[in-house]
């Protein structure tokens, strides 16, 4: 999570294995709601902001059901932390970690984002 | 051993348990082990051997005794057994298996037969010294040990294995406790008189049970090793040594890890013929596999069948066909030298049948039988004496010859049972998506420290399948607290202390049209200043939509912050389907419609290929829209003078009707029309829960009106009001509220009930509970909408009033904004990219979800976090 500055031109960018992958506007996030952005390799992920301005990604694939939903989940805050609860089947994820609030076992991949 | 020449096929098995000995038998009896190459890959440190009676090594049986693998047969069959070597890793793609060793086998079979682990209650200090299970020679080894230096021991869990293991421990001469949850002993096998049987004859024998206790934390001592433990009673229990039996999990992480589908409680899922579902190249048999019918077994027998299975489904020999499509779970036991059977519907779950008891608690005797209302034997159970098991499993699910009584009662003792309690019993399933039972759930409560529905959910994942008995879920939970003791939060969630009620009230007074200013003003400490949850966002959005115009909000769902609140399906004005595609109802007031917006709808249907349904609410759903196609579906829909039908919201769906008056020869009023002015009146209203109704042309009711929230019935003088009705999970039949009504008494007095209801219920509480909850019920209600006995009618009116002219179609506006259809892509980044996910394949003339597309897609996420992880730990 990076704090992020109120500027329309900032774009979100996502830490692949080896660079920054630029994702979208900062403006087209809305707090508490999501996007979905395609990868280069294929993959599909989730992006969010809260808020305070907090930027999230994680895989958009809702691993209990196997669609590709998770950035159309609500978000909020459990204990300090921010979530997201899948659209589906309502299975929250912890979205710094990725790991599944409700299932131990399972977890999402979690990356490292920031506006710039 | 020597190596088989390439062209030899390789089997490899993971798991040298009970069930993994049998399939090698199987393979040797179908001449398999000598056309193919079989490696055996086995976690413990001997051969397979005989689980079943593992509790008779304490009676002198040696491990030797137990085996079940002989070595000469291994031996003949060229078999490669690995012991001590267990399996770590499944590569699928190039076929091969790692073993801890570094040992690598490919193969072209692969089977898993890894059996379960046992399940361990999460409470404090479970890992400590003492503590043990009960699933293998080594933890009998490691209690005999133990116990050597110890005088009492506590066994958790008093369901099968836990008797044996509390059987073994007496045996070891240690003052012994069983400590079981659910208020009698073998909830599963017995009901309550067979368990106050059996607890007789088990203190008898000089052990002491705890039934409805649940372990809280086991106490060490300064060296670490176990002293005692908390009971949920407040009481301590000083013990030496902890044996848990709480229930077992099967081992599927391998299956997990390289991707294979297992079921939601677990197991790996399997087809009829054992093989699993996602890979042709494997199979799982025994307790790690989910068969076919969706259950995990954990008895031996049906194992050892789908051992058989998997093997004749390898020979693939025309004339030795198997499947395994289920098993039978009927059981004897004989354990602490007590008899205990049950056989078929041994809880009398049938509906109308009868059971006939005969119990002895004095000599610890206790027989059922269930018997259907035609006389057929259904099922039953024995304790103490299980003498006529085999006869009477044999005549389950027929008439016996001779009166089934006479099997087991002493002449002239048959007597009927007395009904049981109304309220559920233990056993009942409470959240049949999950098989969760009322005992699991109060179990969550007392022996896991659960105090929300979250925290049940989360230990028992009832409720979190579809939903539909997060209510019953509240309920349990509300009423274990109580009898222990426990103040009940009522507040909405963990963001709000304030139940719906209090929060529009506070909405309404205040004009606060903003989640955020709500929870930064009124939300608990902890949670100001936060982003609230997936609870209180969509009930703050629904309040503040009811009340938009009363507090001057945007009455547009979609509007500003609002947008971030609303349930996904609001959010896309669609219903979400199964694999991220969504489904579109337009409004079809009163279920009437004209024949060129019927052929409109098939036209659009064709042109986007949609799959359509005509539904239970009187009108055409058509699914399989992807999001980026919505926009223009309804474009066109919008055109063709369509409106949003809301199936999405938590809001008014359909008013049903009959034809009445006008064509049908009964009607006595013009039920079509009354029920299109109520839809058209009532349509985009915002509430706690869904709103249906119906008005039928007669007191035949063909309509349905009585299974509504509100329902509407035509008598020759106008127009009887029926509230609180509901289909569902739940039936219950509406209530009559008054009679005899003119149209504009009708409407008004409907616009009072709404309002009321909107305004009183509770979040996700249909008309038809919260008639129920509310003090007073329904005299209250009536009090309150017909005789305005808390002077409130003209401001419920005046609400509703102003709901109708502010009403505006949700569609309509969002189609005509291209700010708002910005947010209707599949990707930010590349919006005309389909998502790869939504495929559709034919069935019957149309299509439906392509389902395996939802786990091939999985598959590249899953490898690609191993492989992550992999490398972060090398
Ligand atoms: C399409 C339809 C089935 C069909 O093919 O006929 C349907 C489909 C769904 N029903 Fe239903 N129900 C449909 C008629 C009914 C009826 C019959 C009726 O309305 O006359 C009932 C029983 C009557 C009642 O509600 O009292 C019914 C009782 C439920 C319930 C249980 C409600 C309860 O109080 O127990 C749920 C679950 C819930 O709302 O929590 C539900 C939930 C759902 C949901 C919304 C589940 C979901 O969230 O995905 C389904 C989604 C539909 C979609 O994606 O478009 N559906 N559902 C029917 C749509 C009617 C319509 O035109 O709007
Ligand atoms: C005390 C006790 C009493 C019982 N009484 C009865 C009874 O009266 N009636 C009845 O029907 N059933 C009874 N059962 C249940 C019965 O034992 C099981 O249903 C049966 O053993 C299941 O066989 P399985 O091969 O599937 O699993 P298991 O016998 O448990 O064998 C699985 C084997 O796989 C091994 N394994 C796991 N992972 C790996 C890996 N990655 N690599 C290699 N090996 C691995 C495990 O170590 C284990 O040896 C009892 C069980 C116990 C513990
Ligand atoms: S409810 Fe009465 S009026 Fe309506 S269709 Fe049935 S019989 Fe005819
Ligand atoms: S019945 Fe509990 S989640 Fe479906």
């Amino acid at each position: 999570m990076t704090p992020a500055l109120e500027t329309t031109d900032l774009k979100v960018r996502i830490q692949l294995t080896d660079a920054w992958f630029t994702v979208c506007d900062l403006s087209v996030l809305l707090p508490g709601r999501g996007v979905a952005a395609l990868l280069p390799d294929g993959r599909q992920v989730a992006v969010f902001t809260d808020r305070t301005g907090g930027l999230y990604a994680v895989d958009n694939r809702d691993p209990f059901t196997g669609a590709a939903v998770l950035s159309r989940g609500l978000t909020g805050t459990h204990r300090g932390r921010p979530f997201v609860a899948s659209p589906l089947l309502k299975q929250r994820f912890d979205l710094e970690t990725g790991r599944c609030l409700d299932d131990e076992t399972v977890r999402v991949t979690a990356y490292r984002v920031k506006a710039a | 051993m020597t190596t088989a020449p390439e062209a030899t096929p390789t089997i490899v098995l993971v798991g040298h348990g009970m069930v993994g000995q049998r399939f090698l038998e199987a393979l040797a009896e179908r001449g398999l082990t000598a056309t193919h190459r079989v490696v055996v890959l086995c976690e413990e440190p001997r051969p397979a051997y005989d689980r079943v009676r593992l509790t008779s090594y304490f009676s002198g049986r040696t491990p030797e005794d137990l085996s079940m693998t002989d070595l000469r047969f291994v031996e003949d069959h060229g078999i490669e057994l690995h012991v001590g070597d267990p399996a770590e890793s499944i590569d699928r793609e190039a076929r091969e298996v790692t073993a801890r060793s570094g040992l690598v086998v490919g193969y072209d079979l692969l089977v898993l037969a890894t059996g379960s682990s046992p399940f361990v209650p999460p409470v404090p200090g479970k890992d400590a010294r003492g503590c043990f299970v009960y699933r293998t020679l080594e933890d009998l080894l490691a209690i005999e040990e133990y116990a050597k230096n110890a005088t009492t021991g506590a066994v958790v869990g008093g369901g099968l294995l836990g008797l044996e293991a509390a059987g073994a421990l007496d045996g070891l001469g240690l003052t012994t406790h069983i400590v079981e949850f659910a208020p009698r002993l073998m909830p599963v096998q017995v009901d309550d008189g067979g368990g106050s049987a059996l607890l007789r004859t088990i203190e008898n024998m000089g052990l002491t049970v705890h039934t409805g206790t649940g372990t809280q934390e086991i106490v060490t001592g300064d060296d670490g090793a176990v002293t005692g433990m908390k009971l949920s009673d407040g009481s301590e229990l000083a013990t030496d040594l902890v044996v848990f039996s709480a229930g077992v999990r099967p081992r599927d992480q391998l299956a997990r890890d390289c991707g294979l589908t297992v079921g939601e409680r677990g197991g790996i899922a399997v087809d009829e013929q054992c093989r699993t579902v996602a890979d042709p190249h494997v199979f799982a048999i025994g307790e790690c596999a989910l068969a076919a019918d969706g259950r995990v077994y954990g008895l031996v027998a049906p194992g050892y069948e789908q051992a058989q299975t998997a093997a004749a489904t390898i020979a693939d020999d025309e004339t030795d066909r198997l499947t395994f499509t289920g098993a039978d779970l009927s059981t004897k036991l004989k354990l602490l030298g007590v008899d205990v059977a049950s056989f078929g519907d041994a809880h009398g779950t049938t509906a109308d049948c009868l059971d006939v008891v005969y119990s002895d608690s004095r000599a610890g005797l206790y027989k059922k039988l269930v018997i259907g209302s035609d006389g057929t034997l259904l099922g039953g159970i024995l304790v103490g004496d299980a003498e006529a098991y085999g006869t009477l499993r044999a005549f389950t699910g027929s008439v016996p010859p001779v009166p089934p009584e006479s099997l087991v009662l002493p002449a002239g003792a048959g007597a009927p049972a007395p009904l049981g309690p109304s309220a559920l019993p233990d056993e009942a399933v409470v959240c049949s998506c999950h098989h969760v039972t009322k005992g699991t759930v109060r179990g969550a409560v007392t022996e896991h420290g659960c105090t929300t529905v979250p925290e049940v959910k989360k230990c028992t994942k009832a409720g979190t399948g579809c939903g539909s008995c997060v209510k019953v879920l509240g309920q349990l939970v509300t009423a274990e607290l109580e009898a222990s003791g426990v103040e009940v939060d009522k507040g909405l969630c963990g963001c709000f202390p304030q139940t719906r009620e209090e929060l529009y009230e506070i909405v309404l007074a205040l004009r606060v049209a903003s989640h955020r200013d709500l929870l930064d003003r009124y939300g608990r400490e902890d949670a100001r200043g936060g982003d609230g949850c997936e609870v209180c966002k969509p009930t703050v959005g629904s309040i503040i939509a009811s009340l938009a115009p009363v507090i001057g909000a945007s009455g547009y769902v979609l509007e500003g912050e609002q947008a971030a609140l609303q349930d996904t399906n609001d959010h896309f004005l669609a219903n979400l389907q199964k694999n991220g595609s969504y489904s579109v109802v337009p409004r079809i007031p009163g279920g009437e419609i004209a024949p060129e917006k019927l052929i409109v709808i098939g036209e659009i249907a064709r042109d986007f290929g949609l799959y359509t349904k005509i539904t239970g609410g009187q009108r055409i759903d058509m699914f399989g829209a992807r999001v980026e196609q919505l926009p223009v579906i309804w474009a066109r829909l919008v055109d063709a003078g369509f409106e949003s039908g809301h199936a999405y919201g938590k809001s008014l769906r359909t008013v049903k009707s009959c034809v009445g008056q006008t064509w049908c020869r009964y009607g006595v009023q013009d039920s079509v029309r009354m029920a299109i002015g109520l839809e058209l009146r009532y349509r985009g209203l915002r509430s706690p829960h869904k709103l249906k109704s119906a008005v039928s042309g007669c007191a035949r009711e063909c309509a349905e009106a009585r299974s509504k929230d509100f329902g509407v019935i035509a008598t020759s003088h106008g127009w009887s009001l029926y509230v609180g009705g509901n289909g569902g999970a739940t039936p219950r039949h509406a209530d009559l509220l008054a009679q005899d009504l003119s149209d504009a008494e009708l409407v008004r007095l409907v616009d009072r009930f709404l309002m009321f209801y909107i305004r009183t219920a509770d979040r996700l509480e249909r008309t038809s509970t919260w008639l129920e909850r509310i003090p007073g019920g329904l005299d209250h209600v009536r009090d309150v909408v017909v005789h305005d006995s808390l002077g409130i009618c003209d401001e419920l009116e005046a609400r509703m009033r102003a709901h109708v002219s502010h009403y505006r179609d949700e569609w309509a506006e969002t189609v005509n904004d291209p700010e708002k259809l910005a947010r209707f892509v599949s990707f930010v980044n590349a919006p005309d990219t389909p998502d790869p996910v939504v495929g559709f394949v034919p069935e019957r003339d149309q299509m439906k979800p392509d389902l395996p597309l939802l786990d091939i897609g999985r598959r590249p996420a899953q490898s690609e976090e191993t492989a992550l992880e992999g490398s972060a730990q090398r």
